[in-house]
């Protein structure tokens, strides 16, 4: 079975324009829509909070829990239904021992002892919000300069420079869809974006191998052909093996539980995004880098 | 061929436990004990940080110094006045004659060599003279506070009987605490969070409590409250208590503490002993206090305060107050482990319940057999027998993960299970440079067995960078992350290693084996 015949050859260098075009309104799009949205809906494992995870016996409607939270000084909170009959109830408020016995009281004067449970409590102060964001940050930043290096020794600077930037478009366009859609943005997201890093790189790295074989064989042609012949040679790959991990993905979103959902959720984007950007963006930016220095050096002359 | 079966083995052996309920006895002494290790996300547990507030501890230690400070002034005939506590543990007094601070620093140096002067002011002649530790040493103690606040937690946690607890110090002044399998969360933060600092104070019957309640409070001796509940209505109120400053006697002088129950009401409460210094104490105490009362204080809380109807040798007392049995077994623990040398704040708490983490591991198998199973006929589909061959190296490569988790004793979390169907998805990958770089040498009229020496040894480069890369990010996540989310970092980690091993090597074996041992000339792919 091919998918890809061989002999293909799409003129993906000569779109690139088109391509990079595309890919800075979208990163446009998502830096806007974050702006719109106020920043990120952090959860809060950054921004600090309670949430609670109760499973009721029968249905019950958000309205009568959130009333039931409001009944004990909880406004803010906000119900979110997930799966059969359980909700996540989240606020701002930090789980104290007085304000978890309130909760039980509560909850058992509303709907009766054994007619739910709680399942989950998790509690994070601002303290512990900040330090966690400062280590997201920092991982994310840490991964892209270490991948920037390896990349620079193995093959060359501009090469690390392009993988990355293509990468920096990866993260960000996925941070857009997930502002588009309002997700909550949680350490799990985090370990999401660091993977779909460590993805797209991949992809990248098997184009830029092949452009590296490619140029020792034949030294006569332009990079601009070589690129060209390396991203079609290696369609085939970058293709499957975004089939594959994309199937397991829609495994893990239809089928790994809540906790799971959103994760599998924006690496789906992720890996999308991350197939996109390796055939179009990381090696036609090597391309402009070296267009941009042969137009330097011929300014000189 | 050996190592291949080598590794299969080695991993399978330390899966067994896991995968099998109960080795039969003569066997299961041959075989490790452990299963692979849950995380809480799994299992149900509690985790907790907390936050040593150190710096109360040094403050206490200040106040204590200065006590000391005063007396030995006073030995030396140091003429001072206006003692006082300053912010961050220091303290000032004030030198009223000119000699005053060579003699102060004369007996810093010989008895307080933790002190230092920080500053010294003028004022009418007067010398206002600033004190605090010495920076080295507050640094010491600060981290003797947090060691000592380790030990005390794991003796409480120990007492209480809980399988597996981690605790385990962070950072600078944080503690993690985990507990699996923990029913009575809220139980647990009291019995770890509780100070249960107990003290012995004598009510201060010479002056007036509702003079003092109205805010003329005497020099030397405090307001503090019990609790009270009013047996018929049962309600709850405070009880305020006009208590002489000094602490007679600590929870430290303790030698041990039990639950008992009262005859006349069938009430729990808590018995002590003391050790036999605390015993003489008490004993002295006692005698030079018989009418008067005396207040048991846990946590500034005044449990009761009976009067002493005569001197009591031998070292035992009671603490009663309204206790239920869970109340009184667990101030029987926190008072045998002793009282944390420091204030402790919960930072955060993440309590999962044991039905929800049978849920995800339910979903979670689920999700990673689907997975699994998607990936396999893919590859079969589109490679017919070399995507066989490459499932088989699929196979392996989860037993080889779930084998190094449990040999190695890592923990296993949700996200590390999604790390492990993230694995199938990507470990293929390994394969399909393989494959497509043989097809490209079949077409280019090369036999079977130099497009297979050509395909695997160019593919080789590539899988080594591209997966290099990708450990990066996986090394990064591990570093950085927390709890679960180390766990995605592990297997994701583990995988990518095992991928290299399973889908180049072992692969390329079955390969030979079929064009060298049977002679097969066409390859399905």
């Amino acid at each position: 079975m091919e998918f890809i015949k061989p002999g293909t050859n799409f003129d993906f260098v000569g779109k690139r324009k088109i391509a990079i075009g595309i890919s800075i309104v979208l990163i446009i799009i998502s830096i806007l829509s974050v702006v719109m949205h106020k920043g990120l809906n952090f959860g809060i494992d950054f921004a600090g909070g309670t949430i609670i995870q109760v499973k009721f016996t029968k249905t019950t409607g958000a309205d009568v829990i959130r009333k039931t939270f409001q009944n004990i000084k909880i406004d803010d909170a906000i119900i979110q239904e997930i799966g059969q009959n359980e909700v996540i109830v989240r606020t701002n408020q930090p789980m104290t021992k007085e304000l978890q016995a309130k909760v039980e009281e509560a909850m058992n004067g509303q709907f009766g002892t054994g007619n739910f449970e709680i399942r989950r409590i998790e509690f994070v102060g601002p303290k512990v919000g900040k330090d966690l964001t400062n280590k997201a940050i920092l991982a994310i930043v840490f991964a892209w300069l270490g991948m920037l290096i390896y990349i620079a020794w193995r093959f060359e600077f501009r090469y690390g420079l392009g993988a990355i930037i293509a990468l920096i478009h990866d993260t960000i366009i996925t941070i857009g869809v997930l502002s588009l859609l309002n997700k909550e943005f949680t350490l799990v997201i985090v370990a999401a974006l660091l993977t779909i890093i460590g993805y797209s790189i991949n992809d990248t790295i098997v184009v830029f191998d092949r452009i590296r074989e490619n140029r020792k064989k034949d030294l006569k042609k332009s990079l601009a052909e070589i690129i060209n012949s390396s991203v079609n040679e290696t369609l085939s790959r970058t293709i499957l093996t975004a089939l594959t991990v994309f199937l397991v993905l829609l495994a893990l979103f239809f089928l790994g539980g809540p906790v799971i959902h959103d994760f599998a959720f924006a690496l789906l984007i992720g890996i999308v995004v991350g197939t996109y950007s390796s055939i179009f963006i990381a090696s036609p930016i090597v391309l402009s880098f070296e267009n941009l220095q042969l137009s330097k050096t011929k300014g000189k002359k | 061929m050996a190592i291949t079966a080598v590794v299969c083995l080695v991993a399978l052996y330390f899966l067994l436990p896991t995968l099998v309920p109960q080795i039969p006895s003569p066997l299961d002494k041959y075989f490790p004990k452990d299963k692979i290790h849950l995380g809480l996300d799994l299992q149900g547990g509690m985790h907790l940080i907390l936050e040593v507030d150190a710096d109360k501890a040094l403050e206490s230690m200040m106040e204590r110094t200065a006590n000391d400070l005063k007396e030995s002034l006073m030995e030396n005939k140091v003429r001072f006045r206006n003692v006082e506590r300053g912010k961050d543990a220091t303290m000032s007094l004030e030198l009223t004659e000119a000699s005053g601070k060579t003699a102060l620093e004369k007996i810093l140096n010989e008895q307080y060599s933790d002190l230092e002067i920080a500053s010294t002011t003028s004022r009418e002649g007067r010398q206002i003279v600033y004190l605090k530790y010495k920076d080295k040493r507050a640094a010491d103690l600060k981290k003797l506070t947090i060691e000592h606040s380790v030990e005390t937690i794991r003796n409480r946690v120990d007492q209480f009987g809980v399988a597996e607890p981690e605790i385990i110090p962070e950072g600078e002044n944080r503690i993690m605490v985990q507990l699996p399998g923990i029913k009575d969360p809220e139980r647990a933060k009291n019995l770890i969070g509780k100070t249960a600092l107990l003290e012995f104070k004598i009510v201060d019957e010479d002056n007036s409590l509702d003079e003092a309640l109205r805010g003329n409070v005497p020099e030397g001796s405090v307001i503090a409250y019990g609790a009270r509940e009013d047996r018929s209505s049962g309600q709850r109120g405070q009880v305020p208590y006009l208590l002489k400053n000094k602490t007679l006697l600590t929870g430290a002088s303790l030698e041990t503490a039990k639950v008992q129950i009262s005859d006349r009401f069938g009430e729990p409460h808590v018995s002590i002993k003391f050790n036999s210094q605390g015993a003489s104490d008490f004993d002295r105490i006692t005698n030079e206090n018989v009418r008067k009362r005396l207040a048991i204080v846990l946590d500034g809380v005044v449990h009761s305060a009976p009067v002493i109807q005569e001197r009591i040798s031998g070292g035992q007392a009671q603490i009663t107050g309204n206790f239920t049995m869970d109340e009184a077994r667990d101030l029987a623990i926190v008072l045998r482990a002793g009282a944390l040398p420091a204030p402790v704040n919960i930072l955060e708490e993440r309590t999962v319940g044991p039905s929800l983490g049978s849920d995800s591991i339910r979903q979670g198998i689920i999700a990673t057999l689907i997975g699994s199973l998607l990936v396999i006929l893919f590859m079969i589909v589109y490679y017919r027998l070399s995507g066989l061959i490459a499932d088989t190296a699929l196979i392996l490569n989860i037993i080889i993960i779930l084998g190094v988790l449990a040999g190695f004793k890592a923990t296993l979390t949700l996200p590390g299970i999604a790390g492990i169907v993230l694995v199938i998805g990507m470990a293929v990958d390994a394969n399909v440079l393989i494959f497509e770089r043989i097809r490209e040498e079949l077409r280019l009229g090369k036999p079977a067995r130099a497009a297979i020496d050509a395909g695997y040894s160019k593919a080789f480069v590539t899988i080594l960078d591209s997966n290099v890369t990708t450990l990066i990010a996986a090394l990064f996540l591990f570093a950085f992350g927390t709890g679960p989310v180390k766990g995605f970092a592990l297997t994701l980690s583990i995988g990518i290693c095992a991928s290299m091993f399973t889908a180049i090597f072992v692969t390329r074996l079955i390969f030979d084996y079929f064009i060298w041992q049977r002679s097969v000339h066409n390859i399905s792919i």
